[in-house]
């Protein structure tokens, strides 16, 4: 995929923050040497999830040009983000790409009438004029399943979650955008209302042809509503490919992990066995190795060592020692037999 | 079985006044449950369906405008009964993170900004236990490794732990006393999974390990499903259903149960769910008849003007539905029709039964005033 063709393309992107303790200063990669793209022409539900501390918001906010990149290119329609000037920003950059936030209630002032924010936003970005913004913004409420006339003269105490959510989508829609960056926008929300949410998302794809980057921890609604998912741990993305594999079939132990631990809602599926959590958080984003190794069940002598790769092991991406043609398989089999080594084999073919 | 806290019909309202407009939200209304001893039981509902009113009844946080307007709590620790209504705040405080605790929702909130872990268990543990600051200290450390957490913790500030780890710490202040009910709010919302995975797994090791009872209230039907022993659905401060977790799982049958287990996405399984629309009312002026029929997808005439009685439909497991009501009914009358004529009141099962007011408060049923 060339430059042109992507909507988004993040090149080997890290933002690395500095600590300051006293005199001594340390060094903290909170996004580390992410490569991923989005395509133009095919709108897509890009989710993107880890733990609390993954990097995830770093991202979200790189992409949206509030944090500015450390290293790597960021390409949004064919155009190097950091060498925007601050009017094309304005005008067309913040058009384009429109951020949804995690609580909806913070976002909005409790002072001011919803609607204000809509008309604002419509009027301010030149994409209604006083006569169209009324239907504007109306069209815009009915994609997310509301309408003008449930909002308009109500603030935000008066609205539901699930309601202010839909209106904050509703919001970041009247611009036209063509990429919407969604931090967290359901974990405030009752597991009920969460669908709404993440159903409009979907119609929003499917209708409008827009993209949307859906950061979450809930990986339930991220197998649901997505069609490629992005699993992010200490700053790096661990495993990338289409929602089906990813979650169908784990690979990164990490994965793995997580997808056991979305509590299912049977009582049937207890858990039976229990998990590690990181006990020096810290220590695990400036590791020399794999990130994972001192939590993971399959570590190997080298993981503590060497970085893995991104591997390609069967189209999606993986960064594990496990699936590296390069070490023997004996190693890996006394490591652990769990994780299903077939396709070591099929990375000659892809 | 023994019953560790017995809730009676009761009802726990916000009155507030202003201008003298007066505003009545019924935030619990008429609610009985019965809490045994070393389970964990779930307490289920959206936003906004008292569950977190019913904590801070059931904990003695009873700080206007919220006030008790019918019913008792009751607790049966050790001993005596004791009616919470007859306790002393001195009494309260004394039992509090002693023999009743609590596990609140926003760890970060919860812990003293300034303070080191280490200080603030010590402020804890000093209000209920005379011993040497060393001592305290070497407790409190046995006490974390026991849990599995590090104790470089101690040293720490606040701001200084994750998510998690607040959140495991907050728990391991809340349990360090040993105490007989624990009530965690939401204990694992906000965590993601692993972590969340963790907090379970904490609690039901110190359960195991204690003996404890522990109420736990939250909106996620996995939590519920993977942690309790026994599920209590509420909607607008009414009890829709109860029972044991497996059962209220495999046989939910109120339409609001149904809705909140089945609205949930599964991995491996993409097909389209929707959520029932509209969302819990407004508690200052609920709805007649069933709270929840303004949303219920088989809502009858009924529902809209009677409330459903709450009915023992198997062992375990009660339900306030209309559905239900109106099934037995028919089936009585059928019965009736076809043969002999006997007297309702024999046959237990089928007696629909309201929980009477004053019934729990002798030592001996509180569990009989419910069924």
């Amino acid at each position: 995929m060339t430059t042109s063709e992507a909507l988004l393309k993040l090149e080997q992107l890290s933002r690395v923050f500095t600590v300051r303790r006293g005199l001594a200063t340390s060094r903290f990669v909170a996004v580390d040497d992410v490569t991923l793209a989005i395509a133009a022409d095919r709108p897509e539900i890009l989710a993107v999830v880890g733990e609390s501390g993954s990097g995830k918001t770093t991202l979200a906010r790189m992409i949206l040009g509030q944090v500015v990149p450390s290293a790597g290119h960021l390409h949004f329609k064919g155009r190097d983000m950091t060498r925007l000037s601050a009017r094309e920003r304005r005008i067309w950059f913040m058009k384009e790409v429109q951020p949804i936030f995690q609580d909806p209630f913070a976002a909005f002032s409790p002072l001011k009438k919803i609607e204000s924010y809509l008309y604002e936003t419509a009027l301010n970005f030149g994409t209604a004029t006083r006569a169209t913004v009324d239907a504007h913004i109306d069209q815009a409420l009915h994609t997310v399943g509301l309408s003008l006339k449930e909002i308009k003269g109500r603030y935000p105490n008066e609205l539901s979650g699930g309601q202010m959510q839909r209106t904050a989508i509703a919001r970041a829609l009247t611009t036209n955008p063509s990429l919407l960056v969604a931090d967290e926008p359901v974990s405030m929300l009752d597991a009920s209302l969460r669908m709404a949410i993440v159903n409009s998302f979907r119609d929003l794809k499917q209708q409008q042809g827009v993209s949307v980057i859906y950061i979450t921890h809930d990986l339930a609604t991220a197998y649901y509503a997505a069609d490629r998912i992005a699993v992010m741990l200490r700053g790096w993305v661990v495993e990338l490919g289409p929602a089906e594999q990813v979650l169908g079939n784990p690979l990164h132990p990490y994965t793995q992990i997580l997808k056991s631990s979305v509590p299912e809602p049977d009582p049937r599926m207890r858990w039976t066995e229990k998990v590690a959590l990181a006990r020096q958080e810290l220590d695990e984003f400036s590791a020399t190795g794999c990130k994972f190794a001192t939590r993971c069940p399959f570590a190997m002598d080298v993981c503590s060592r060497v970085a893995p790769t991104n591997l390609v092991p069967d189209g999606r991406m993986v960064k594990c020692h496990l699936y590296d043609p390069a070490i023997p398989a004996a190693q890996k089999h006394r490591a652990g037999g769990a994780i299903p080594l077939t396709p070591v084999a099929s990375t000659k073919a892809s | 079985m023994h019953i560790v806290a017995n809730i009676n019909d009761l009802r726990a309202y916000y009155i507030t006044e202003a201008y003298g407009v007066r505003r009545t939200v019924k935030a619990v209304d008429g609610l009985s449950i019965a809490i045994r001893q070393n389970e964990i039981y779930g307490i289920a509902g959206e936003s906004g369906c008292g569950k977190s009113t019913l904590l801070k009844v059931l904990l003695g946080m009873l700080t206007p405008p919220l006030t008790i307007v019918g019913g008792s709590v009751t607790y049966n620790f050790e001993g005596e009964p004791v009616d919470m209504a007859s306790l002393s705040q001195a009494e309260l405080r004394a039992m509090r993170w002693k023999e009743l605790s609590y596990v609140p929702q926003g760890s970060m909130h919860v812990l003293n900004p300034v303070r080191r872990i280490r200080d603030t268990f010590r402020d804890f543990i000093g209000a209920h236990v005379r011993a040497p600051r060393r001592e305290i200290d070497e407790r409190v450390r046995a006490y974390l490794v026991e849990l599995g957490l590090p104790d470089k913790v101690l040293g720490s500030f606040p701001h200084q732990l994750s998510g998690g780890m607040r959140q495991r710490v907050t728990i391991a202040l809340a349990t360090i006393l040993s105490p007989r009910l624990i009530v965690a709010d939401e204990p694992t919302t906000a965590l993601d999974v692993v972590v969340q995975r963790g907090v379970i797994q904490l609690l039901q090791e110190i359960r195991e390990r204690a003996g404890n009872t522990m109420v736990v209230v939250t909106h996620d039907m996995g939590v519920h499903a993977n942690l309790t022993d026994r599920v209590a659905v509420l909607y607008a401060g009414q009890l829709m259903e109860e029972a044991d977790t497996p059962t209220i799982f495999a046989q939910p049958r109120h339409p609001y149960t149904q809705h909140l287990i089945r609205s949930l996405p599964k991995i491996d399984d993409r097909s389209e769910r929707v959520s029932i629309p509209g969302r819990p009312p407004a508690l200052d002026n609920p709805p007649g008849g069933c709270r929840f029929h303004p949303r219920c997808p088989y809502a009858m005439e009924v529902c809209k003007t009677e409330v459903p009685l709450i009915e023992q439909v198997g062992p375990n497991h009660r339900v306030a539905c209309w559905l239900i009501n109106e099934e037995r009914m028919g089936r009585i009358a059928a019965r009736l029709a076809n043969a002999e004529p006997r007297p309702l009141a024999t046959d237990t099962q089928l007696t629909p039964q309201r929980p009477s007011p004053g019934g729990a408060r002798s030592a001996g049923g509180p569990e009989g005033a419910i069924r």
